[in-house]
C-alpha cells in the first residue's frame, strides 16, 4: 500500500471513496479531516462533498428539504427527476411519498418479526462453521467462508427465493455498490439485478400466494389498490442491495477486530452478558455504511456553500468517531455504556433493516465465538486484509488462523 | 424522576427497549412505547438513563 505515503494527495480537496488507498485507511482520513477541514471535497464522480463531524452529518440527515434521497449511491450517473419515489423506495424516497412506502415495510422488520428468524440464522451459522472446520485446515477465510454467506441466506429465506440465488446477489451488489458505474453497458441484460427481479416476479405471479416478503409485497393494498409494480420491484431491489454486503461487512469487521484483540475474545468468552454491548461497539467502531444525498437547492454544510445537484456523502462511520459526541472516540471499549452510535443512520431514513442486521451480527459473532473462541489474523500485517471500496466498508478477505475450537453444541443448546 | 419521551424524534432504532425492556416496548412498526408513567424507582431511573444515553436521536430524557 505505497499509495498511503503518496505525498501529493490531500484528501481534503481530492478524496475518492472508491479508491483502494482510501478504503485501506478511511478511519484515519476521517479523523484527520475532522480536525482540519471537516467538509472535504473530491473531484471524482462529478464532484462530491463529505462532512466528517457528527453535527454536520446529523443536520443533513434530518434536512430532507435541502437534501434529497433521490440518489443514495454516488456515481457519475446522477439520478434526476425520480423524486419523490426514487428507484428503490423507501431509501430513495423523499417526503411526502417516503412515509407510506416505509410504513408498509416496517412491520416485516420490527423486533417481533425479526425474532422469528433468529433460530434459522443460528442454524445457518452453525452449518457454515461445520463446513469451515470440516476440512481441518488451520487457516480459514472468515469473510469468504463465513461472513459473506450469512446475510445472503437470510435475505433469500425472507424473500422466499432459492438459497443458491445468493451467489448471484453478491455479484449484483459488487457491481452496484463497490464499483458504481464501472460495469455500465458491459453486462448482458439477463445477468442483471433488474432482470433477476423481473423474472422472479413474473414467476411468482403464476404461482399461488406464499407467506414470504415477496408474497407480502404482492398482497399489500394501499387505498384499495395493489402496490404499483415499480414500487414492488424497487423495494425488492432495495432489500437485496441494502441487506447483504452491509451486514456481511459488519460481521467481517467484528471478526477482524476479535482476531486482533485477544483480551476482547477472552472477555466475550468469559462474560457472555457483554455481547449486546460489544455488538453496539462493533457497530459504532466499524459502521459499514456511508449514505449519500443530492442537494435539492443551493445550501450549506457547516458554513461551506453547496450547489444545487451536488453529491453529498454521509459517512456515518465518521460521525461515530467524533470526540464531540463519544468519550474516547478512537478507542474500542467492549462494554461501552453510553453509545449513541449512528451506524444505522439518523432521521426518517434510519435503516429499516436495523433489527435484522443487529440480530444477524449478534448471532454470527455468538456462534463463531462458541465454536472458535480463539483465533488470530493469519498475517499480522494490517494491510494484508483488503477492505471494500465505495460506500459499504468491510474486509473482503479475512484469513484467520484457528487456535482453539469447541465441539458443536448439541441440538437445543446455546441458543 | 420520570421519563420524557419525544415520539416525534423517535425513529425506531430500538436501543431503549433492548436495554430497558421493563420501561420501553416496541410498537408494530418498531417505534418506542413508554410502559411506565409517573415517578420511577431508583433502579428504574438508572435503567431509563441507560436507555436515554443510547438513543441516537436524543428522544429520551430522564427528568426530576
Amino acid at each position: 500500500m505505497t499509495d498511503l505515503q503518496e505525498p501529493t494527495r490531500d484528501w481534503a480537496v481530492d478524496f475518492d471513496h472508491t479508491s483502494e488507498d482510501y478504503a485501506q485507511s478511511a478511519t484515519d482520513i476521517w479523523d484527520d479531516l475532522r480536525g482540519r477541514c471537516p467538509v472535504a471535497h473530491g473531484e471524482a464522480h462529478g464532484g462530491v462533498w463529505m462532512p466528517t463531524r457528527h453535527e454536520d452529518i446529523s443536520a443533513i440527515a434530518n434536512d430532507t428539504e435541502h437534501f434529497s434521497s433521490e440518489g443514495v449511491i454516488v456515481s457519475i450517473f446522477k439520478p434526476q427527476g425520480l423524486a419523490p419515489m426514487g428507484y428503490a423506495p423507501p431509501i430513495t424516497a423523499d417526503p411526502p411519498f417516503h412515509k407510506d412506502s416505509r410504513r408498509i415495510l416496517l412491520p416485516a422488520f420490527a423486533p417481533r418479526a425479526i425474532d422469528k428468524l433468529e433460530e434459522a440464522t443460528r442454524d445457518t451459522c452453525r452449518e457454515l462453521l461445520d463446513e469451515l472446520l470440516a476440512a481441518g485446515t488451520p487457516v480459514v477465510d472468515a469473510a469468504v467462508q463465513y461472513s459473506q454467506n450469512i446475510p445472503v441466506r437470510v435475505i433469500a429465506h425472507m424473500l422466499g427465493v432459492p438459497p443458491e440465488d445468493g451467489d448471484r446477489f453478491r455479484l449484483f451488489i459488487h457491481r452496484i455498490i463497490e464499483k458504481p458505474g464501472t460495469y455500465s453497458g458491459t453486462i448482458a441484460p439477463e445477468d442483471t439485478l433488474v432482470y433477476y427481479i423481473e423474472q422472479t416476479l413474473k414467476q411468482r405471479r403464476q404461482e399461488p400466494p406464499k407467506d414470504d416478503l415477496i408474497g407480502y409485497l404482492m398482497s399489500l393494498e394501499v387505498d384499495g389498490e395493489p402496490l404499483p409494480d415499480a414500487q414492488i420491484f424497487g423495494t425488492i431491489g432495495l432489500l437485496i442491495i441494502a441487506g447483504i454486503d452491509t451486514t456481511w461487512s459488519a460481521i467481517g469487521a467484528s471478526l477482524w477486530h476479535l482476531a486482533k484483540n485477544p483480551e476482547d475474545r477472552k472477555r466475550l468468552e468469559e462474560d457472555p452478558d457483554v455481547l449486546p454491548f460489544a455488538v453496539e461497539e462493533f457497530l459504532r467502531f466499524y459502521a459499514p455504511v456511508t449514505m449519500a444525498r443530492i442537494a435539492s437547492t443551493d445550501t450549506e454544510i457547516g458554513g461551506c456553500p453547496i450547489d444545487e445537484r451536488d453529491w453529498v456523502l454521509l459517512p456515518f462511520p465518521a460521525a461515530n468517531r467524533d470526540p464531540e459526541v463519544f468519550e474516547r472516540a478512537d478507542e474500542f471499549i467492549i462494554a461501552r455504556q453510553r453509545n449513541r452510535h449512528v451506524a444505522f443512520g439518523l432521521g426518517i431514513h434510519r435503516c429499516a433493516g436495523s433489527n435484522l442486521a443487529r440480530m444477524e451480527l449478534t448471532v454470527a459473532v455468538d456462534e463463531w465465538m462458541k465454536r472458535i473462541p480463539d483465533f488470530e489474523l493469519a498475517d499480522p500485517d494490517p494491510n494484508s486484509v483488503r477492505w471494500s471500496t465505495g460506500q459499504v466498508r468491510g474486509p473482503r478477505e479475512l484469513p484467520v488462523r484457528i487456535l482453539r475450537t469447541n465441539e458443536p453444541a448439541t441440538h437445543g443448546e446455546g441458543a | 424522576m420520570k421519563i420524557v419521551f419525544d415520539r416525534d424524534k423517535c425513529q425506531g432504532h430500538g436501543r431503549c427497549y433492548a436495554l430497558a425492556p421493563d420501561l420501553f416496548d416496541a410498537d408494530d412498526e418498531g417505534y418506542a412505547v413508554v410502559l411506565v408513567s409517573g415517578d420511577l424507582t431508583e433502579e428504574q431511573a438508572a435503567s431509563a438513563q441507560l436507555a436515554a444515553d443510547n438513543c441516537p436521536e436524543y428522544a429520551i430524557t430522564v427528568e426530576p
